[in-house]
């Protein structure tokens, strides 16, 4: 089985080109499951329900998202390999633009959208810096300048990505993304053992521990200051 | 060999490399005289963990970048593309296609007709993926006669196409002048104040309503936005093909849209229904079922035509700008030929 990861920010396009990719999988007879994580709530399911996609989802609720994800993709991958699919897709929203879901050895796809602003590549973390393809969105609400200035400071702070872009709606692109995502030779059975490509950050506070009263006395572990000087 | 340069060295010999410190949030002001290696062995822990760093990976981020704008720049003074052939594939029911082959060459305009759904997007498609027998249509492209460089999908800086779409909006907020300079820069464009007087100057030409460098781009017309991303597709751009699909009624001067697009030795392929653009093409690509059924040169009594369509086509606008100004129409606002721009002669 041949196993991607997408993440990107929340409506950057990425069940939309996740839907036109598998559109272009079919006709190549290859039969594609979903994942979809999120937080509180979501209706991909149904989305992908809806195009005959089988799909599980999983909401992280209390707990942040990539942690939660890390914790569940194990259970994920067996699930696709029961259901005997060619690729299982794993779909995120990056929350905080800090952390990625992305594995070590598992091909990584951030979606973010022309709409976001050219400072947007800038401001968000590992979920694009160490993303193997970066899919930009929306191309047909800007114009050609707006693209091209938008896809350089992506290449800036990812040189290593292949940049490509898709549109959401007519799925321009998402054949040649099909092609990019699915490897003949590649067969994973199982992730245990695998790397994060980046780590979650370390730090625990009194806030991650439940503390809800504002105040410097109950402040304990990590805490960190903004500077008014 | 960039490893060995100091910051200072390397900021110097490839000054674009600011931009690169810039967007990954480096601040690398005092430390100009370490080698970018010692910066980064610099950063203490919590920093790192802080920004996110994926330390390990930047030195060859930044190898790689400084190689990928050589790259480009220098394509762009050798004037890469010079021809672009297309070669048959089969159409949806797997027939194989009869045409030979199809070179196009800067600054000649194919237009693509066909029914709905019967693949005219999807040539377009294939033309911008430099398609290599490995799309749904079997065709490949051919760039300056050879197989193209992988870059061509790759890189994204060089890519082969611009795109033309239907939006007539922008989204950022910054005044026409800044926009430019925004795009220029992206290009590392020298001579900026130049370029950005010639799109100006460009795209009021092509506007009905003329407007400043000091507007901003949110409150220009449609027509008047259109102008600007033609008149900057066509020289700003790097790409040496401009698709159009399917821009209808664009409440420009179309005529003289491709014309510049032309005088910038572009090559301009157009998915369109439009006699008033098809005809305006050197050939045009008749597309069924998913195939290139034919491939038809504009004969020069089709071009004759075109200026009787621009007659009719001179009343419509005629009659659309009274309407919109409150007058009324008259029996003389029917009859063809009375306001027919003189410069048009050149197609009869
Ligand atoms: N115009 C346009 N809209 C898009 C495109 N891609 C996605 N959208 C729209 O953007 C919205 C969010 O898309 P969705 O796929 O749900 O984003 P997600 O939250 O990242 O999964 C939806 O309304 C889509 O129809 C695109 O390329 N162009
Ligand atoms: N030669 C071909 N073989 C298989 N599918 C094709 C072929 N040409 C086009 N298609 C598919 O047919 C559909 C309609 O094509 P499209 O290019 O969108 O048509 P148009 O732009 O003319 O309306 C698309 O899904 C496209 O991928
Ligand atoms: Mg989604
Ligand atoms: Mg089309």
């Amino acid at each position: 089985m041949n196993l991607t990861i997408f993440s990107g920010p929340p409506s950057s396009g990425k069940t939309s080109v996740i839907l036109k990719t598998i559109d272009a999988f079919r006709k190549q007879g290859k039969k594609v499951g979903v994942v979809k994580f999120d937080c509180l709530y979501t209706d991909d399911d149904l989305l992908y329900e809806k195009a005959g996609v089988p799909v599980k989802k999983g909401l992280s609720g209390g707990l942040c998202p990539d942690h939660f994800f890390a914790s569940n993709i194990e259970g994920v991958v067996k699930w696709g390999v029961r259901e005997g699919v060619d690729l299982l897709v794993s779909e995120s929203a990056g929350l905080c633009n800090r952390c990625s879901p992305y594995l070590a050895d598992v091909k990584g796809v951030c979606v973010i959208d022309n709409l976001s602003g050219i400072n947007t590549p800038k401001k968000i973390g590992p979920m694009l810096k160490s993303a193997d393809i970066v899919v930009i969105t929306k191309g047909d609400i800007v114009s050609q300048a707006e693209r091209e200035v938008f896809a350089a400071r992506v290449s800036a702070v990812n040189p290593r990505a292949l940049v490509m872009h898709v549109n959401g709606l007519s799925g321009q692109g998402a054949y040649e993304l099909s092609t990019l995502i699915y490897r003949g030779d590649s067969d994973i059975q199982s992730v245990q053992g695998m790397k994060l490509r980046f780590p979650m950050p370390a730090a625990m506070c009194s806030y991650c521990l439940g503390e809800t009263r504002i105040g410097e006395s109950y402040q304990l572990g990590n805490s960190k200051k903004m500077n008014w000087e | 060999m960039i490893d060995r340069l100091t910051i200072a060295q390397v900021l110097e010999s490839y000054p674009f490399a600011r931009d690169f410190l810039d967007q990954n949030r480096l601040n690398v002001s005092g430390s100009e005289h370490l080698t970018f290696a010692e910066f980064l062995k610099r950063i203490d822990a919590d920093e790192i963990e802080d920004q996110a760093l994926r330390i390990e990976t930047l030195q060859d981020d930044l190898n790689r970048y400084i190689e990928q704008i050589l790259d480009f720049l220098g394509v762009e003074e050798s004037g890469a593309v010079r021809s672009l052939t297309i070669l048959p594939g089969h159409d949806k029911d797997k027939t194989p296609e009869t045409f030979e082959r199809l070179d196009i060459y800067r600054s000649q305009i194919v237009s693509i007709v066909g029914p709905t759904g019967s693949g005219k997007s999807r040539l377009l498609a294939d033309i911008e993926w430099a398609a290599q027998r490995d799309t749904p249509t079997g065709r490949a492209i051919l760039i300056n006669g050879e197989n193209p460089d992988p870059k061509w999908r790759y890189s994204s800086n060089n890519k082969l196409v611009a795109q033309l779409s239907q939006n007539m909006n922008f989204v950022m907020d910054l005044s026409v002048g800044e926009f430019i300079e925004m795009h220029a820069e992206s290009r590392m464009i020298g001579n900026r104040a130049e370029i950005k007087a010639k799109i100006l100057a460009e795209a009021n030409r092509l506007a009905g309503e003329s407007f400043l460098a000091s507007a901003p781009v949110t409150s220009l017309s449609g027509g008047q936005s259109r102008a600007l991303m033609i008149a900057d597709t066509a020289i700003l751009s790097a790409s040496p093909i401009v698709l159009i699909d399917e821009i209808e009624n664009a409440g420009i001067d179309r005529r003289k849209a491709l014309d510049l697009l032309v005088s910038q030795d572009k090559i301009v392929l157009m998915a369109t229904h439009d006699p008033l653009l098809a005809l305006l093409a050197d050939r045009r690509i008749v597309i069924q079922n998913g195939g290139i059924r034919k491939v038809v040169e504009t004969r020069a009594e089709e071009k004759a035509l075109l200026l009787e369509f621009n007659q009719i086509d001179a009343v419509m606008q005629e009659a659309r700008r009274k309407l919109r100004a409150g007058e009324r129409l008259g029996e003389v606002d029917g009859k063809i030929g009375l306001r027919f721009p003189a410069d048009d002669r050149r197609f009869a």
